[in-house]
């Protein structure tokens, strides 16, 4: 501390170790956050739904997507990515996940939304064993922090059908 | 800056920056604002800066206390050794 430059250096050292040490409360400070998002999806229209040439399987659907995703938001949230995934059994696939649409919301004021929506993604399935088929609407949610954890979580909205018949 | 004003100096850096990161983390977590925590706890560190970097004259006033000069002087150093001549015979032979 004897010298001008060594008191500068020794400021901005302490300075930057407590910036960091912030950070990490500001990241802790989320996990008392209890979020309770609530969502509901709608299919409206089946488009279409066709079997193309190579014997996959494409279906176009319009969607109507109701989210209230603000308890997301705290004072550490720089932004939220959502996506729609459909997720259905085949058995080729145990698992298959067709994302269907998402979205950024950067603020907690547009977390509150309705959207209706063609899906914005292809949804084509790997084989021609959709007719008839249950499937499940996720909505997907990644919580992007400004400092720390990124969190993610999901609402699994079960009890969609496809069409018996390609249209 | 003499010794006393370098330990005040350190510790009250120490001090001005941890209270203004406490200051600032719970101002922004009660606002919602990460970014008014970010500006108080900038606000702390220049501020900070300007108290403990510059050599105020408040950080001098304890100056080390040396010997007179007067008493230096009374114990003289010791006359420099005679120089040598006996090695440069002793090289010719």
């Amino acid at each position: 501390m004897h010298s001008f430059w060594l008191r500068a250096n020794a400021i901005l050292t302490f300075s930057i170790t407590i910036l960091a040490f912030m950070c990490a409360m500001a990241s802790v400070s989320d996990c008392f956050n209890s979020a309770s998002p609530s969502a509901q999806i709608q299919i409206t229209n089946i488009n279409w739904f066709q079997k193309q040439r190579n014997g996959n399987e494409e279906v176009s659907l319009t969607m109507n997507i109701t989210a209230d995703l603000q308890s997301l938001f705290t004072w550490n949230t720089k932004q939220v990515f959502v996506f729609v995934a459909a997720e259905y059994r085949t058995p080729k696939n145990a698992v298959n996940q067709v994302s269907l649409w998402d979205a950024i919301i950067p603020a907690k004021e547009q977390a509150k939304f309705r959207v209706q929506t063609v899906n914005k993604y292809r949804f084509i399935n790997q084989g021609s064993n959709l007719r008839g088929k249950d499937l499940n609407l996720t909505l997907h949610w990644h919580v992007m922090p400004k400092a720390g954890m990124m969190f993610a979580d999901k609402l699994v909205i079960p009890g969609y059908r496809l069409p018996k018949e390609y249209r | 800056m003499d010794w006393q004003g370098q330990k005040v100096a350190e510790q009250l850096m120490q001090l001005l920056l941890l209270a203004s990161a406490v200051m600032a983390f719970v101002t922004g977590y009660i606002m919602g604002s990460f970014q008014t925590m970010i500006l108080i706890y900038a606000g702390g560190v220049v501020l900070t800066a300007l108290i403990v970097v510059p050599n105020w004259p408040c950080f001098n006033r304890h100056p080390l206390r040396w010997l007179d000069p007067l008493e230096a002087e009374k114990h003289p150093k010791p006359p420099p050794p005679p120089p040598v001549a006996s090695k440069k015979s002793k090289a010719k032979k």
